[in-house]
């Protein structure tokens, strides 16, 4: 999978008998290895981008391309294939299976690719000690903080080799510490294994991580720049 | 694409024990409903046996072999000789467990009080006993002792209605090959209890050989009674004597012989799968509710799972899995307590106090639950079939949700 390009997308949803726009004919092109972050208020069509890119939600129009692969060509099972292999998400709130361990969590990901058990559980155990998380593989989510949860959605979001994550406001939930941590460790990934990160923010201090800053505002891009990024003073 | 079970497998049973007290309210009621099945067909299998095997007595036998024109005349014109070459070597051999072969004419029996119509039996005892065709139990007196015993044995109530009491001689008359009456005083040697009331009157027993001699029909006989190991499998093995007896003598299965016991049996097994079906479709109410609720619950993980690329099929299979768990369990419950209440009554139920509404039926006074490896088989089979069934609409439901809607729940 390589690049990502975003041509007129349109979507609106309705609200009892108002007419929002959550993206208005927004076109974006992202190359691989990028690390992007969209910012802008509440409602801007942050969110709604991600969903459309991730192949979780479908544009009333306009076209996505991840790879060589049209979005809107792909049924419902070849999308959740694509998400499987090639992309992975980190959501605002933790999303973990409560039932499952947070090693499980990681391996769950992994059984459904198909990968040995053996196998699975070797590498969720490999990825968690990268997270920081060694010695925590066996605690259920509600065991861990908020941050080593996050950190276990990231394992999970990574387990599976993506070139693309999406990361739905990942630090929203966090205090500034667990926010830092949790970026240095995207930035690793980003630099260590050429994962592409397309993070949602309207926090600034995740902003300055960004290499490509874009805004959104009802739904439409404002800006589009290109920045040094940088750290999070805590 | 292979179904990743080791993914769903663990996850299905976690989530099955996520609100154990729902799980276990369902198990339960699952369990009762199995247990139910179960118990229910063990009786009415019972009675159904027990109906059959009484029918089967007095008939007697799952075989028989008569005369061509001996069913349409049963009279002692239309004997037969007795068996041998193929036949003897069929009916000597599994899967025939017991043959008799008996003189039966319809004749009168008077005492020094009354007469009455009777079938007249001559029959070999130790044959008919291996056949199981003999009164259930002697009330006074003694069985016939052999072909040449010239003793009679009669029913109790035939005995009231004659007023008479072992010991004492009547006569008895019939018909020879050439239509002449023939008759011979004999003692009553034993008075009999039958099963049903109906037998009592109906038949008395006597020597083969002086029933013969009486007649001067030689060794000829009327009918050839046999049985196998099983009367449900009759259909199976009775061609084989209808081969070895070749154009000559007719063979007939109990189900060509009496229409209402195999017409019966037939019903039962229905109603036995009806009873089932019912039994589960209130069952499944209670399954549909568990899994809609255990569902409506998880609205934002199966979004989440959507979203990290769980194929809808394969959501669809994790809940069914869930629900297919559930079933197992309490199938398994079902069975075990099935089991536990069923085997302990091996020895019958006394159900004298209803025995005479009984006894209409062709039913003694204990009925003996039978417990089939095909019913126990049936339960589960209706069970794991229709429990899926019901459980595919919560389980498709939460494989079409929308994984943005669904994510976004609160």
């Amino acid at each position: 999978m390589s690049d990502i390009a975003c041509r007129n997308l349109c979507k609106t949803f309705h609200q009892g008998e108002e007419v929002i726009t959550a993206l208005d004919h927004v076109s974006l092109d992202i190359a691989e290895g990028s690390f992007v972050c969209l910012s802008g208020p509440s409602g801007s069509g942050k969110t709604t981008l991600l969903n459309a890119l991730g192949g979780l939600d479908t544009p009333d129009s306009g076209e996505i391309t991840v790879g060589d692969q049209r979005l809107d060509h792909l049924s419902r099972g070849e999308l959740a294939d694509l998400r499987l292999n090639n992309i992975g998400f980190v959501f605002q709130a933790y999303n973990l299976i409560p039932v499952l361990s947070a090693r499980e969590n990681v391996e769950f990901i992994m059984q459904v690719q198909g990968m040995p058990a053996r196998q699975c559980r070797k590498l969720a155990t490999e990825i968690l000690a990268e997270v920081g998380l060694a010695g925590m593989e066996g605690r259920r989510p509600a065991e861990l903080s908020g941050g080593q949860q996050q950190r276990v959605a990231v394992a999970r979001a990574i387990a599976t080799r993506p070139a693309l994550v999406l990361a739905d406001e990942p630090t929203a939930n966090l205090d500034s510490r667990s926010a830092a941590q949790l970026m240095d460790l995207f930035v690793a990934l980003n630099r260590d294994r050429g994962v592409t990160f397309i993070l949602s923010t309207h926090d600034a201090r995740v902003m300055v991580y960004a290499r490509r800053l874009i805004s959104m505002r009802d739904g439409k891009l404002v800006s589009d720049e290109v920045q040094q990024p940088g750290t999070m003073a805590i | 694409m292979a179904v990743p079970l080791a993914a769903i497998t663990t996850l299905a049973w976690r989530n099955l024990w996520r609100n154990y007290r729902r799980t276990l309210i369902m198990l339960l009621a699952i369990a009762l409903g199995v247990w139910a099945m179960i118990f229910m067909s063990a009786l009415m299998r019972g009675m159904t046996d027990q109906m059959v095997r009484n029918g089967l007595n007095t008939l007697p036998g799952e075989v028989q072999i008569h005369h061509l024109n001996y069913r349409r005349d049963p009279s002692v014109v239309n004997s037969m000789a007795p068996p041998e070459g193929a036949l003897l070597d069929v009916l000597e051999r599994p899967p025939v467990v017991a043959w008799a072969g008996r003189v039966r004419v319809p004749a009168v029996i008077s005492s020094e009080r009354g007469s009455r119509s009777v079938l007249l039996l001559g029959v070999d005892p130790a044959a008919e006993e291996a056949l199981g065709s003999l009164p259930a139990e002697i009330l006074e007196g003694r069985m016939l002792e052999g072909v040449d015993d010239r003793g009679l044995v009669i029913g109790a109530s035939l005995a009231r209605r004659l007023e008479t009491e072992l010991g004492k001689r009547v006569v008895i008359m019939s018909q020879d090959p050439d239509n002449n009456v023939v008759d011979r005083g004999a003692r009553v040697v034993g008075i009999y209890r039958a099963r049903l009331q109906g037998s009592e009157d109906r038949f008395v027993y006597a020597g083969r050989a002086v029933l013969q001699e009486m007649l001067g029909i030689g060794e000829q006989l009327s009918e050839i009674a046999l049985t196998g190991d099983d009367y449900r499998h009759v259909d199976d093995w009775y061609p084989q004597i209808v081969a070895a007896a070749g154009s000559e003598l007719e063979v007939m299965s109990w189900t060509q012989l009496d229409g209402f016991l195999s017409s019966m049996l037939a019903t039962q097994d229905g109603f036995t799968l009806v009873f089932m079906i019912v039994v589960f479709l209130v069952l499944s109410f209670g399954l549909v509710n568990t899994l809609v609720m255990a569902v409506f619950e998880r609205v934002r993980e199966i979004g989440l799972m959507q979203a990290l690329g769980m194929r809808p099929g394969l959501i669809l299979g994790q809940i069914l899995l869930e629900s297919l768990y559930l079933l197992c369990l309490g199938l398994a419950l079902g069975n075990l307590l099935a089991l536990a209440t069923i085997l302990p009554l091996a020895s019958g139920i006394d159900i004298s106090g209803v025995a005479e509404g009984m006894e209409m039926m062709g039913m003694g006074t204990t009925l003996y639950p039978a417990l089939y490896l095909q019913d126990m088989l049936m339960s589960t089979a209706v069970v794991v079939v229709l429990g899926l069934l019901a459980s595919l609409a919560p389980a498709w439901r939460a494989s079409r949700l929308d994984p943005v809607a669904a994510l976004n729940k609160t």
